[in-house]
């Protein structure tokens, strides 16, 4: 039943019988390549591409970087070093492995960000969504170990706070926070067990990439005017979109070499920009760094877990309500994943019954000041924890909870949205002229 | 647009957490030049020559190259010592061969395959990654672009931390302390390590305290980089022809869209 309707593969040699009958894989690689896309998509639906694209690239140089590392937190840190002298190729293979796992959050932010703005992740898309935060969590989790490998001073003492923020859960956080290090504190069993682990969890991510894309693939994709494409007939659904071989592997191949020409910038003339100095010091567990700070990707998240400190009003009423089981630092822990799962119930906090925020006058002003809110989260969480970045985290914390929790429900009821399209071919009619043959020499290359 | 927009506002932040972590150091970091900087720098031999003695003179006498091999003194793109110098040059240390003496061990001279020697003072750290370790990673003046254009500071911090010298010294908990305008703390355990004129060079360059100094910080920037142009290299053929694929996609992209997308204006008229 499923899919928007379309012409599928119809085995003609008498091979490709004998293959489809048994196992239909061309069938399927052709229902997949050559899937009705809305044709109107526009620059911001290329980032699934640059993802998929990042996942084969960490995965490839992480094979082949597994084969010179050893992780023990006597050889770890020179076997990086091996790695950048020794081994050929070795400092390209690690610097783009190191940049990609920033390539990979830069795309995976533009592409949540992309879904909250054109409400992608509305019915009928929801468990697309949930499934892209599962894969948004592994994708932190597998980032997170990975820095620890190299056993600097960061890997050390990063892995030290953030493990130590199970520690902060009620009754089971000691033993949990002991299960998860392999021992009392951080050193070789959590070292071989993160390593195991940031190999296992890519290949679990690759899986839901598949779930990912058969979701969407079967509810079809959300597009700029969030206007379902009609599936009363194949003649209908071919009035809003166009197949994606060619028109949209082209183009997302296209913003990928675009993409590509920065990511290798960076990774030739400034690899470590993103980097901590810190990191090219071995792990010391005498030694603490003045500034323990994450990657630049988890600074929004960690800014909403410093931000709820025990003097903050709603941490002292959490504190007494539940006579002190909820203390200021399991507050911020519960803010920290929160913040996630807040958006992970965007689907059913949004009562608009418009999908795309093209249509929603209020909601742009509302979604833009989230976008703001989450650089300046970013920010205040590279930031010491110190006045004034602490109420600059407090209210852009508060910002975060109260766009998902208030704001979202509330608009649906207050605001009077914007007349949308009949229809895609409708929308795209506004812009371009009707396709009528014939006055163009291009041939579809399609057919 | 929008993606453009996007990666802009993660390059402001990102250029924004620069100075942000670097403005709480109060020291001073001279932004120095070096040959390596930028996009097309590359590292100058003569220079690194220098750096090695300089090293090799004054700093080995505490500090160690653990990572760092006698070979890779040979190595295109480093001091390029001729391969009889590496080995005459190793042969000068001594390392610990656990296989000698029916498995108890012994001193033999070092060949071009081992490393130099681990830090000989407790508490004097080991140089080989320092370039790429210190402060001033953000570049001197915090900016990112600065990385890009000037390095990315570890060899300036170095530098100036040879210069930064006030000749001011105290004495804490029953160590000498000697300020230095350069150290994050203000003062450091290190004696001051050249005054200038420290070492004689074959070529008759300056041996001035700054120029010493500039030689050894980039000797060291070496001994932590020492793949840097060939990553530099690597990095521009990268760019280069995925710059011309993306080209050649923009073009393809055109013309596989432009039936569908010819402008509501060049229709000759509405039907």
């Amino acid at each position: 039943m499923a899919g928007i309707p379309h012409d599928h593969y119809t085995p003609k040699s008498g091979g490709e019988r004998w293959l489809h009958k048994r196992l239909p894989v061309v069938g399927l690689l052709y229902d997949t390549i050559m899937i009705p896309t809305p044709k109107n998509l526009n620059w911001m639906w290329i980032w699934g591409i640059v993802l998929t694209f990042t996942l084969v690239l960490q995965i490839v140089t992480g094979v082949v970087l597994v084969m010179h590392y050893i992780p023990s937190t006597e050889q770890a840190f020179a076997s990086v070093e091996h790695i950048m002298r020794d081994v050929n190729g070795g400092f390209m293979l690690r610097y783009m492995h190191a940049n990609g796992a920033s390539l990979f959050f830069v795309a995976v932010y533009a592409h949540i960000f992309r879904n909250l703005y054109y409400g992608s992740y509305k019915e009928p898309r929801e468990v697309t969504w949930i499934i892209g935060i599962l894969m948004y969590l592994l994708m932190m989790g597998t980032a997170f170990m990975g820095y620890v490998l190299p056993w600097g001073q960061m890997s050390f003492w990063g892995a030290t706070v953030i493990t130590g923020l199970f520690g902060a859960i009620p009754f089971v956080g000691e033993p949990l926070q002991t299960w998860l290090l392999g021992g009392p504190a951080v050193g070789g069993y959590t070292l071989t067990r993160f390593f195991s682990l940031h190999y296992l969890m890519p290949m679990i991510l690759a899986g839901l990439t598949m779930v990912h894309i058969w979701a969407f693939h079967t509810t079809g994709n959300n597009n700029p005017t969030g206007v379902e494409v009609r599936r009363t007939s194949k003649e209908d659904a071919r009035k809003d979109t166009l197949p994606f071989w060619p028109y949209f592997v082209i183009k997302d191949l296209f913003a990928l070499a675009v993409i590509l020409v920065v990511f290798f910038a960076i990774v030739g003339f400034m690899p470590n920009y993103l980097g901590h100095p810190d990191n090219y010091i071995e792990a010391n567990s005498l030694s603490t760094p003045a500034h323990i700070v994450p990657e630049w990707y988890f600074l929004p998240f960690y800014a909403i877990l410093r931000a709820f400190t025990g003097d903050v009003w709603v941490v002292q009423i959490a504190s007494f309500v539940t006579g002190g089981i909820v203390d200021a630092k399991f507050f911020g822990v519960l803010a920290m994943f929160g913040a996630i799962i807040v958006m992970a119930l965007a689907p059913w906090l949004d009562t608009s019954s418009v999908r795309s925020g093209r249509y929603r006058p209020m909601f742009k002003w509302w979604f833009a000041l989230l976008v703001v809110d989450f650089f300046v989260l970013m920010w205040v969480g590279a930031m010491p924890a110190e006045e004034p970045y602490a109420t600059i985290s407090l209210i852009a914390s508060a910002y975060w909870f109260g766009y998902f929790l208030v704001v979202l429900p509330l608009l649906g009821v207050f605001e009077k949205p914007l007349p949308q399209p009949g229809t895609i071919e409708e929308d795209y009619a506004t812009h371009y002229a009707p396709n009528t043959g014939g006055t163009t020499t291009v041939v579809n290359p399609a057919e | 647009m929008l993606k453009k927009l996007a990666l802009g506002a993660l390059l402001v932040c990102g250029l924004a957490t620069g100075p942000a972590l670097a403005a709480e150091e109060e020291s001073h970091v001279v932004d120095f030049d070096f040959s390596f900087e930028g996009p097309f720098g590359s590292y100058d031999q003569m220079q690194l020559q220098r750096g090695l003695q300089v090293f090799t003179e004054v700093c080995s006498a505490c500090h160690g190259l653990r990572y760092v091999a006698y070979r890779s003194l040979g190595y295109e793109g480093g001091p390029e010592l001729p391969e009889p110098q590496v080995r005459a040059y190793a042969d000068f240390y001594e390392v610990f061969d656990e296989t000698l003496l029916d498995g108890e061990g012994d001193f033999r001279p070092a060949t071009p395959t081992d490393h130099f020697p681990e830090s000989s003072l407790s508490n004097a750290p080991d140089l080989s990654l320092m370039a790429k370790a210190r402060a001033g990673f953000h570049g001197p003046y915090g900016l990112g672009i600065n990385q890009f254009l000037k390095g990315m500071g570890g060899p300036e911090y170095i530098a100036s931390v040879l210069t930064g010298y006030t000749g001011e010294q105290r004495e804490e908990a029953g160590a000498v302390l000697y300020e230095n305008t350069a150290f994050p703390s203000g003062w450091i355990a290190m004696a001051p390590p050249l005054y200038g004129d420290d070492v004689s060079f074959q070529d008759g360059s300056p041996t001035d305290l700054e120029s010493t100094a500039k030689d050894v910080a980039a000797f060291l920037m070496w001994t932590a980089e020492p793949k840097l142009g060939a990553r530099k290299q690597a990095g521009f053929t990268g760019v280069l022809m995925l710059g011309v694929l993306a080209v050649l996609l923009y073009l393809t992209n055109k013309r596989i869209w432009a039936p569908h997308k010819r402008k509501l204006k060049d229709t000759p008229a509405p039907r």
